[in-house]
């Protein structure tokens, strides 16, 4: 594959390829050590200010870890299961069951593709409705056979397109956050990449919900926020910062659990320790979850929904 | 532009202001002059052509509750611009000033051709009738209330924002919020009938208003998740007259009635009283 860089990457990895290429010479340690130095400063000066706009760039990154690419550091004996049993099986959204750390789960998450044909066929990671469909079957299944949920929210939103509307696109998601509000199973969510409105929340709720550290979390995508305020879906880098919906900021409004760190120049650098990451962090959700009785666990979950707003009362 | 042919035709926006301020106003619909009172007083369907104008929450609570209409709950909630959103408040200001609401949304007590009920409506006319916090919040008590008190809950719904933009996350999340108070009351038996009216979309319509037991809209209604015009421009042709109207999405199996809003009141009343035969005890198993 080609190798993909965003402008703010450039510098950081030409430093890098220097790097490399001095490595195996004769008496160019020093130099070595002095660009390393160099190279960190530099990755620590980028990536400690990074823009909301850029971030929505890493949370897109072509070579950003996707479910399926996840999967195989995480969990062990993992099965995919297909289809919704209504009307179809869709690619863009992945399901099964697997093990982690010795226990049996089930997986539901968004699957983008790292090629044009594999884009194609997963339609961009956007759902439609037999995808949520899906997810519920595998989510009810989960609660039959005493499994925890894990989630991966990775999609720019739900397909914007006829079939979605004619097999009734708002019934799927409305049915889904129906039913997960009740499910009587730990729910897992962990934001991968982009988290794009109501294709997000399909799957995007539960007991506890993580942000890989470059990922957002958003009601719209920041370009069709930017054409509906000012008519230039252009202006989407200053959509982003008027969404306020990075990791960072979803946390600040206590609306997600907790951010999982990303390796140093983003998780697409790195998908081992991204995926270590993310598996501390299901291991720690799961140890606080599994006490719970089902009564205790849904009464928290619908308790955690029901404070989230901001408002005030006049009167 | 999404092509209305059959249902609403181009309009000249100054022309029918200047009608509606007067004694005549044209059908959006079929360019019929209509008297303005007459209209009025046949719940605002054109005679000629069965066009439901958009009336406001105001009329509905006439037109669909008993005498004594409705006795409004969690008044004086009002939103914060937690993100400092962009022009915000001012979009707030204007619509509470235009509106005199305080507001997307009405709730509280009401009866329905005797029934006891909590009754709630958002309104186009509020920001486009948008889910914000306080929407959500207003939604998830009423749905409370209805399960303390052991009534109905009936949701009429004219939405056409879906999840208010202007408070990011926070309104997103009010869909699962509305949603399990849902599923709380659907635990308890307890009916909860949705009204969609012109227009249901996005957000809202993803969430509690595609939820209830039964699901009642007004003809031609304009009700989906994915407004027409990204769709237009998505797939890049147009899209069929009467696509995600309310009569679609009857063929297409979301919604139960296609009911006039002549009929609306005696419509949710029959219903209402037939799932709630004082004989039948409901279990408290799910
Ligand atoms: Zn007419």
């Amino acid at each position: 594959m080609a190798e993909f860089l965003l402008d703010f990457e450039k510098p950081i990895v030409e430093l890098e390829k220097r790097i490399e290429a001095l490595k195996g010479l004769e008496g160019v340690d020093s130099e070595i050590a002095k660009l390393q130095k160099q190279a960190e400063k530099l990755r620590r000066k980028v990536y400690s200010r990074l823009t909301r706009w850029q971030i929505v760039q890493l949370a897109r990154h072509p070579r950003r870890p996707y479910t399926l690419d996840l999967i195989p550091y995480l969990f062990t004996d993992f099965t995919e299961l297909h289809g919704d049993r209504g009307f179809a099986d869709d690619p863009a959204i992945v399901a099964g069951i697997a093990r982690f750390r010795g226990r049996s789960l089930a997986l539901v998450g968004h699957q983008k593709g790292h090629d044009t044909k594999e884009r194609i066929r997963r339609n961009f990671g956007m759902p439609h409705p037999e995808g949520y469909r899906k997810a519920l079957r595998i989510y009810k299944l989960a609660e039959k056979f005493g499994m925890p949920v894990i989630n991966f929210v990775d999609t720019p939103g739900a397909d914007p397109g006829v079939g979605a509307e004619e097999r009734g696109q708002s019934e799927a998601i409305a049915r889904n956050l129906q039913e997960i509000a009740i499910l009587r199973t730990p729910i897992l969510v962990i934001v991968t990449g982009e988290g794009g409105s109501g294709g997000a929340l399909a799957i995007g709720i539960g007991d506890r919900i993580y942000m890989l550290e470059y990922s957002f979390y958003s009601t719209i995508s920041p370009e069709g926020c930017a054409s509906i305020l000012w008519r230039d879906s252009a202006k989407a880098p200053q959509a982003a910062e008027a969404l306020k919906f990075t990791s960072r900021d979803n946390l600040d409004h206590g609306v997600i659990d907790g951010v999982i760190p990303e390796p140093s120049g983003g998780a697409h650098r790195d998908w081992q320790h991204t995926a270590k990451f993310i598996a501390d962090q299901i291991a720690q959700a799961l140890a606080e979850l599994e006490g719970l009785s089902h009564e205790e666990l849904i009464a928290k979950r619908i308790e955690k929904f029901r404070k989230v707003g901001k408002f005030k009362t006049i009167r | 532009m999404f092509s209305r042919k059959n249902l609403r035709p181009a309009r000249n926006t100054r022309k029918k202001t200047k009608l509606k301020d007067g004694l005549w106003l044209k059908c959006e619909s079929c360019g019929e002059i209509l008297y303005r009172r007459e209209l009025d007083q046949s719940c605002w369907i054109c005679p000629k052509c069965n066009f439901h104008f958009r009336i406001g929450h105001r009329k509905y609570i006439e037109l669909l509750l008993d005498e004594g209409g409705l006795e409004e709950v969690d008044k004086g909630l009002v939103p914060v611009d937690p993100l400092r959103f962009p022009k915000y408040k001012e979009k707030y200001r204007s619509s509470r000033k235009k509106t005199g609401m305080e507001e997307g949304i009405v709730s509280g007590r009401a009866v329905i051709q005797g029934i006891e009920v909590i009754f709630a409506a958002t309104d186009f006319a509020f920001m486009g009738g948008s889910m914000g916090s306080v929407v959500g919040e207003r939604v998830a008590r009423a749905a409370r209330l209805a399960l303390a008190e052991h009534k109905p809950f009936v949701m009429l719904t004219a939405s056409g924002g879906g999840a208010r933009m202007q408070e990011g996350i926070f309104s997103l999340m009010q869909m699962p919020k509305t949603s399990a108070e849902v599923a709380l009351l659907k635990q308890a038996h307890i009916p909860y009938i949705n009204i969609l009216t012109h227009p249901t979309m996005a957000g809202v319509m993803a969430s509690f208003a595609s939820l209830g037991d039964v699901i009642i809209a007004e003809p031609g209604a304009l009700l989906g998740f994915t407004g027409p015009r990204v769709i237009e421009q998505t797939i890049g042709e147009k899209l069929p007259p009467g696509f995600q109207r309310s009569e679609f999405l009857l063929e297409h199996g979301f919604v139960d009635i296609v009911c006039s809003r002549r009929d609306l009141r005696e419509t949710v009343a029959r219903i209402l009283s037939l799932l709630a035969e004082p004989h039948k005890e409901p279990s408290t198993q799910t």
